[in-house]
This record gives C-alpha cells, sequence and structure tokens, in this order.
C-alpha cells in the first residue's frame, strides 16, 4: 500500500506552480472543452483538481504494482522468441494495469482519445515510475513519440495511431545504427519508394533500439538516394500489423535490464512518410530527442529519489558502535547530499517542463489561429528557455542520479555490494541515463551556446529580482556573488575568441550556470515551502558554491598553452 | 447475451491499522478514528462483475451500499473503476444492524431494483469476518448462491460456471441465473480507478452530500444527470421499519474485552553462545523443539 505521489509532497508543490494557471489556461483553451467531453475541466480549479487526483491514481500504480515488480523484472528481462520480444511478467502485469488505469497517452488531446494533460503531468508520472522500476519508465515514456506523431504527423495518420497509443500500444524511436550513435547524420537504413504498392519500403538494421519491438516504430531512414548527411534523412511511421521488422536479439544490459534494447532488421518493412522529406534529422528527430531529454531527466530524478530513500531507510536501521549510522557525521552528511541533489534535479525538472508546456501549446495553438503579438513573444521566450533548460538539465540531472546511487551504495557500506539490496539495481540503472539521448558531453556543446550568449545569465538575474522573505536574504546574497563569478569566467574564456578553448572548458561553465541555477530554484521552492526545502537549499548552495570555487580556480589558473598535455598522440 | 450485475460492497473501519481507539466503551467499533475504506474482498467481487462486463457488451454493473451518509464514496469508487451506477441504502433507522437485519435490507433495495442476473459480493467484510450476509440475502431472494468464489469461468445460456477456492483445493461448479456469488480474496485484486472514469464521475454527489456542504458546480447536476447519486430510505425500499436495524437484529453484544499483548514474558537473547545454550535449552524444554 504505497503511494508514490502522496508519500513526496515535493511533488504536490512543483505541481502547483502558479504559471501552471497560464499553461492550463492554454491547454484548455479556456475550458472550452467541457461541452464536448464529460472528462474535461470546467475552469482552472477543477483542472488542477482533475491532474492532482489523476497524479494520485499513478502514484498508486507505481507504488503498488511497478515497485513490487522491479526486482523481478530486472532478474527476468524480456526474452525473443521467434524474432519477436516477450517482456518479462512483471512488464506486462505493469503495461496492463497502466493502460486499465487510463495513464496511456496522457499529453494528447482528447479528440484522439487522451487526457489532454500538461508535459508536467506527464513527467511527473514518469518520475514515480523510474522511482519504482527505471526500465519501466522508458516503455511508458515512450508514449512520448505520439507528441512527435501528433506535432509533425498529418490528420490521418493522428486519427490512425494516436487513439491506438492511448489505449496502450507501445512506441519506439528507430535511431540509432552500428555507425550511427551519437552521429545521427552517418544513418544508412534506406527508404525507397514502392512505386507500385505506394508506399514507402525499409531496408537496413538498426541497433540499441529501445523497446524495439513496440507496436508503432517512428524510424530515422535515408530517403534521399546519394545522400551523404543529414538533409537526406526522413522520418516514417512502421505500423507492426504490416510486417517487415524483426527481432535479431536483445542486448545483455548493465541496467535498466526490463526494457527491451534491440537490434531490428528491416525487410522490405512497409511504412508512411512522416512530415516532410529531408527533415528527418534536422527538425524532426531534434524535436523527438528534447523530448526524450526531458524525459530522462524525469527518470534520473525519479532514481535519485529511489536511491534518496534506500540510504535513508538503511542508515536509520542499521547500528555500529552502539548507534544507528545516520547519527554519524560522515553519513548524515552524504544523505543530506543526496537529498538536496535530488530537489536540485527535481526543481529543473519541472521548471524545465513548465517552459516546454508553454511553448509546445503556444506552438499547437498556432496551428488553429493567429497569435496575438504578446503571445508570440510568449512562445519565443519559452522556447528559447526550454532550449537552453533541456541540455542543462539533463547534465546535471543525470550526473546526480549516478552520484546518489553511488553514496547510496556508500552508505550501504558492504551490503551495498550485494544483490540483496535495490542500490545495486539503482546503480546499474542510472548509469545509463547520462549516456543515452545524448551523452553529458554533447548536452555541454547544446548549452554552451547558452552560456555565451547570456541565456542562463538573464534568468539568473530575473531570479534574483523574485520576492523572497527577510530569512532567505542570505542566500540570495551568496547566490548573487556566485552569478557574478559565473559572468567573470564565461567573459574570460569567451575574451580568449579560441573556439578549442572555449570547447575545453565548456563543461565547467555549464557545470557553473547549473550550480547557480539550481541554487536559485531551491531558493524559490524554500521561499514557498520552508518546510520541505529550506534544508536543500542551504546544502545545495553549501556545495554548490564550493564547486563553483573549484571551477574558479582551474580557469583562472589555467594557461590556455598548457592544452597541449592534455591532447593525446595519435599514432598513424 | 448482456448481463445485469449487482455488486454488494461494503465501506468499512480499516482494520488492518487498529490503534487503542478502535472499540468504544459500549463494545461498538470506533468508526471516527478509523479510516473507511472500501471492503478489501468486495473489491475482489466488483473485479469479477468487471470482468464479465467486459466479456459480455452491453452488461451493467450496479453498486449497492448500505451504511451512512459517507459511504457514497464506494459508490464512486466503483464508478472511477467502471461501474454504471449505484445506489446509497441510508437512513438512521438502518444504524445498528447485524448481519440479519443487513441482508434483509439489502434484499429489499434489490428487489426495489428488480431485474438482475447476478449478485456479486465479497465473502465476508474485514470489520465484522462473518461471512453472513451474502448467503442471508441469497436465501432472502429465494435464489441459490456460490459462496468461496476465486473466478467467475463463463456464464452462457443463463449457466454460470464458478470456480471455487475451498480450503483443501478447488472446485468448479454450474448453476442457473439468477444467482448470488461471493467472492475470495485470492481471486484477482481489482483494477486500478481509471483517469477518465475519474474525472467524470469525480462530482457524483448523493443529495445529502450537496446539502451538506456547498458542491462547486451547481448547475453541472442537471447537465449530467449521472452525477446524482440515489440514497434510499427504509420507506423507498419498502421495508419493515422493525425489522431494520437494531430492532431487527438478534445479535446483541454481551460484553467487549480488550486483549493486549504484552511483554511481560518476553527474554532477550544475544548472539553469544551462552544466551544460544539457554535459548535452546529451554526450546527443548518445553517440547517446542526436538
Amino acid at each position: 500500500m504505497a503511494n508514490f505521489f502522496t508519500d513526496n509532497p515535493a511533488l504536490k508543490h512543483h505541481l502547483e506552480h502558479p504559471l501552471m494557471k497560464r499553461i492550463l489556461e492554454l491547454k484548455e483553451r479556456n475550458y472550452t472543452e467541457k461541452d464536448k467531453y464529460d472528462y474535461a475541466p470546467i475552469d482552472f480549479e477543477d483542472a488542477m483538481d482533475s491532474i492532482e487526483k489523476v497524479m494520485e491514481i499513478a502514484g498508486e500504480v507505481c507504488g503498488d504494482i511497478v515497485a513490487p515488480n522491479a526486482e523481478g523484472v530486472d532478474h527476468d528481462g524480456p526474452q525473443v522468441i521467434n524474432n519477436r520480444v516477450k517482456y518479462a511478467s512483471g512488464t506486462q502485469q505493469n503495461l496492463d494495469v497502466t493502460t486499465q488505469a487510463g495513464l496511456m497517452g496522457l499529453s494528447m488531446p482528447r479528440r484522439y482519445n487522451g487526457l489532454n494533460f500538461p508535459m508536467v503531468g506527464f513527467i511527473m508520472t514518469s518520475e514515480m515510475s523510474s522511482r519504482a522500476d527505471a526500465g519501466f519508465c522508458n516503455l511508458w515514456a515512450l508514449q512520448d513519440c505520439a507528441e512527435t506523431l501528433y506535432e509533425f504527423g498529418n490528420e490521418e495518420q493522428r486519427q490512425k495511431y494516436i487513439p491506438r497509443v492511448c489505449e496502450g500500444e507501445t512506441m519506439s524511436m528507430d535511431l540509432t545504427e552500428p555507425d550511427a550513435g551519437s552521429d545521427l547524420q552517418a544513418v544508412m537504413l534506406r527508404a525507397t519508394y514502392d512505386e507500385k504498392e505506394n508506399c514507402w519500403r525499409l531496408n537496413g538494421v538498426k541497433r540499441f533500439i529501445t523497446n524495439g519491438d513496440a507496436d508503432i516504430h517512428l524510424v530515422l531512414a535515408r530517403s534521399e538516394e546519394g545522400t551523404k548527411d543529414g538533409r537526406g534523412l526522413s522520418m516514417f511511421i512502421y505500423d507492426k500489423r504490416d510486417g517487415g521488422i524483426n527481432v535479431r536479439r536483445i542486448e545483455n544490459k548493465m541496467g535498466i535490464k526490463g526494457s527491451p534494447t534491440c537490434e531490428l532488421t528491416y525487410k522490405n518493412a512497409k511504412a508512411e512518410l512522416c512530415g516532410d522529406r529531408k527533415l528527418g534529422l534536422i527538425k524532426y528527430v531534434m524535436s523527438l530527442m528534447n523530448g526524450a531529454r526531458l524525459g530522462i531527466m524525469a527518470q534520473a530524478t525519479g532514481l535519485s529519489e529511489a536511491a534518496y530513500r534506500e540510504a535513508l531507510s538503511y542508515a536509520k536501521d542499521r547500528k555500529q558502535f552502539g548507534k544507528a549510522i545516520i547519527e554519524f557525521p560522515a553519513v548524515y552528511e552524504m544523505i543530506a547530499n543526496i537529498k538536496a541533489k535530488t530537489d536540485a534535479s527535481r526543481t529543473i525538472l519541472y521548471e524545465t517542463s513548465r517552459f516546454v508546456d508553454m511553448y509546445k501549446t503556444l506552438e499547437d495553438i498556432e496551428k488553429e489561429r493567429k497569435l496575438e503579438p504578446e503571445e508570440k513573444a510568449e512562445l519565443k521566450f519559452y522556447k528559447k528557455l526550454a532550449d537552453a533548460y533541456t541540455p542543462l538539465g539533463k547534465a546535471m540531472t543525470t550526473e546526480y542520479a549516478n552520484q546518489n546511487a553511488y553514496d547510496c551504495i556508500q552508505v550501504h557500506g558492504g551490503s551495498g555490494f550485494m544483490k540483496d539490496y535495490a542500490c545495486e539495481r539503482i546503480y546499474r540503472d542510472a548509469r545509463i541515463t547520462n549516456i543515452y539521448e545524448g551523452t553529458t558531453q554533447l548536452q555541454v556543446v547544446a548549452a554552451i551556446r547558452h552560456v555565451t550568449t547570456g541565456t542562463y545569465l538573464s534568468q539568473m538575474r530575473a531570479y534574483e529580482t523574485e520576492q523572497i522573505c527577510p530569512e532567505l536574504e542570505a542566500l540570495r546574497k551568496r547566490l548573487i556573488a556566485m552569478t557574478d563569478v559565473y559572468e567573470s569566467l564565461v567573459a574570460k574564456v569567451v575574451d580568449t575568441k579560441d573556439n578549442e578553448y572555449l570547447d575545453f572548458q565548456a563543461r565547467r561553465l555549464v557545470e557553473a550556470a547549473g550550480y547557480t541555477i539550481l541554487g536559485y530554484l531551491l531558493l524559490l521552492d524554500s521561499n514557498k515551502a520552508p518546510e520541505l526545502f529550506h534544508r536543500s537549499a542551504e546544502v545545495y548552495i553549501n556545495y554548490g558554491e564550493a564547486e563553483l570555487k573549484k571551477i574558479q580556480d582551474f580557469i583562472n589558473n589555467f594557461n590556455i598553452d598548457s592544452l597541449g598535455y592534455y591532447k593525446q598522440e595519435i599514432a598513424e | 447475451m448482456s448481463l445485469k450485475i449487482i455488486v454488494l460492497a461494503k465501506q468499512v473501519p480499516d482494520t488492518r491499522n487498529v490503534g487503542k481507539d478502535a472499540m468504544k466503551a459500549d463494545g461498538t467499533v470506533n468508526r471516527a478514528a478509523l479510516p473507511a475504506i472500501f471492503n478489501p474482498e468486495d473489491l475482489n467481487a466488483l473485479e469479477q462483475a468487471l470482468r464479465l462486463k467486459d466479456k459480455h457488451p452491453g452488461s451493467t454493473v450496479t453498486l449497492l451500499t448500505m451504511g451512512p451518509g459517507r459511504a457514497a464514496e464506494i459508490i464512486r469508487e466503483g464508478l472511477f473503476r467502471g461501474a454504471d451506477g449505484g445506489y446509497l441504502l441510508t437512513d438512521r433507522a438502518f444504524a445498528g444492524a447485524d448481519t440479519l437485519a443487513t441482508s434483509y435490507a439489502l434484499s429489499m433495495a434489490i428487489r426495489k431494483i428488480e431485474k438482475f442476473d447476478v449478485i456479486i459480493s465479497g465473502r465476508q467484510a474485514i470489520d465484522g469476518d462473518t461471512a453472513q450476509v451474502g448467503p442471508q440475502v441469497a436465501e432472502k431472494l429465494g435464489i441459490p448462491q456460490i459462496t468461496y468464489a476465486e473466478e467467475i469461468q463463463s456464464i452462457t445460456n443463463g449457466t454460470i460456471r464458478v470456480k471455487r477456492r475451498l480450503e483443501r483445493g478447488i472446485e468448479i461448479v454450474e448453476g442457473k441465473l439468477p444467482m448470488v456469488v461471493t467472492v475470495n480474496s485470492s481471486a484477482p485484486e481489482c483494477r486500478p480507478r481509471n483517469a477518465k472514469l475519474l474525472q467524470k464521475y469525480k462530482h457524483a454527489r448523493t443529495v445529502t452530500e450537496k446539502q451538506a456542504e456547498a458542491v462547486d458546480y451547481e448547475d453541472l447536476y442537471s447537465i449530467r444527470p449521472y452525477l446524482n447519486l440515489a440514497e434510499w430510505s427504509v420507506t423507498d425500499v419498502s421495508a419493515n421499519i422493525e425489522d431494520c436495524g437494531l430492532s431487527g437484529s438478534p445479535t446483541k453484544v454481551k460484553k467487549i474485552e480488550s486483549v493486549v499483548f504484552q511483554a511481560k514474558e518476553s527474554k532477550t537473547f544475544d548472539s553469544s553462545d551462552v544466551d544460544i545454550e539457554e535459548l535452546m535449552v529451554e526450546l527443548i524444554n518445553n517440547h517446542t523443539i526436538g
């Protein structure tokens, strides 16, 4: 009898952010659907009440079904039988119950049978599912592919596929190939037009495809013969009912074992073009990846929450030298840091989700009518922020999930190294989060332009002016000082006008932005709910300030000419 | 073939979290001190009903519950999971009922609902543990019953086939409809609340509830009539008032004893050889082992 929503008041806090009023008013088109759908909200309060109650359902499913299944799923894993994936029995039960609870197609419009929830709600269910079982979180969160299908597919495709997702059919995004990992421009899977059957045909191989035996696939393939770069790629929809894709094998992974990672062979697989030719990578996959990165942030935050709870309960329980180990400073500091990094992850997760909600909803409205000038400005503003916060958030939260899982094992001591405790699974599961959907190194590549163009800095300065209670003034002063340090470090590196040097220091600069922004967000959380966040704000700012000093020392003491010491000799 | 299914459900105090104040001085349950929940085996019964509805399109599932005003929550919980409607039997005159008076009241309400094919209920409620109400309802309606059901396997041409879970095995039995079936906790757990149904029915209220607290959206109840939950009194179901509640209950609680397990006889042993030896000797001497 566990409920992952009601037992974690931080979630309700983030759900009730002031921006939700605007998000829902846009998302619900001023609450005009109530006459058409018996489950549509009447007004803002009613909409919030519905979201909260549905979060309770999700929390119950995660706590009562998904979490107890996690150990068995990790042990059994999926299998390939006759080129098809068979999920572990626990995974199948999770999917069945989730579908019965009506939690699939959460963010899809009601006309396709969805719940029309904002991204914030969908991301919250993802976070809870990850706390229960990070591997299952992938299957749950892949429903977000429907978002891309909705955005870029035509009306016929929307009507054909989206209601099926809402009824529980699963999705996959088939991007990676043996020679196209981080560099998706190298994708070779061939798409040719079949004049006779009037459809596209896919041929080739994909690798590392999460949930590769899904009912509906989004596939990146080369439609323009003779091209070699991203401009020759298009996106396709494949329907498993048509056949043509087989699962050759599933990978034996270190973690997230419940989520089948497949190698796929395409033999004349029938497919439909989604959107326009040649925009597959440069437009659609970029959008798909941004959504997926937000999903991984949720996964990382859920894992951090699990790590925190496991560490805390073990440390309270375990007695050494005549007392519970949590009473020792060395242990309680570790746990306080896990908690602070978890709260910091969550606050940027929902801040980013709200930015995504704002711009995506406005973009959707733009398809129906012309936007007012102020709405256009709003769209531009939030799109830029979503673009800046997604890579920053993904980098910070996934690194924290790893650090927290590591420390969680450390709190367990020798027992943590055994298979008997959940912490070892959390540790293995966390390891993929800062690798897939773009490694942390690639998030830095995406984030650095917001360092150099000042997106992060202007947000820090905006947070600085928010109204806060006098008790938090001291923390704010320290954050202002951190912002000043960040600003001077950025200037110092940018002023060299040396791109290689900028790339070299990029990760440090992005992290410096992270410490300051996450510190500010925790300060604002603490202002609204001190009982939930004040301790974490203090602990995080202590830690972030010290980390920033390290970065400051490194950059200030670094002689640009010593870059050569870092370059490895490459033997010809 | 579509079916008319009635599910009998009870709101019970959650006896899994019993504290010191669980009983009142007069020997009755202190309902105020315990959280009210959907009786667990009634949820198993509801799941069986919903599975029949899935298998037989066009079927309806109607909940019937008796209790104070707040028991309307049981009907909402049922609607959130896929039931089609429900009735709350509520009246001061029903208060203090034992199983005889309860089954009488329920059977009168069922007669008022008129047509039904199957009545499904949990085997027993966790507050009384009698397992009498289901069978008594069947007797009062003069229809057969199958108890200890784990699965309703099929209904074909008016014949119901049920798998029963008994102490030493299982038994598969058949009977003619209409039938009362009582369901064990070994049956599949009830499905979760559904997000859409919850949003559809969350404003459902009884008249009493609407009077007790101001409702947020008054005109909603005329636009969406299904949000008005039916409440029935003694007169609504044409029951004899003396056969209801305390006056209709031959069961009288004579005395309640509060048994508190105390640790006065406990002993503490540590993991030293001496202590283990002492424990072994004691267990062998009192024939617990050996």
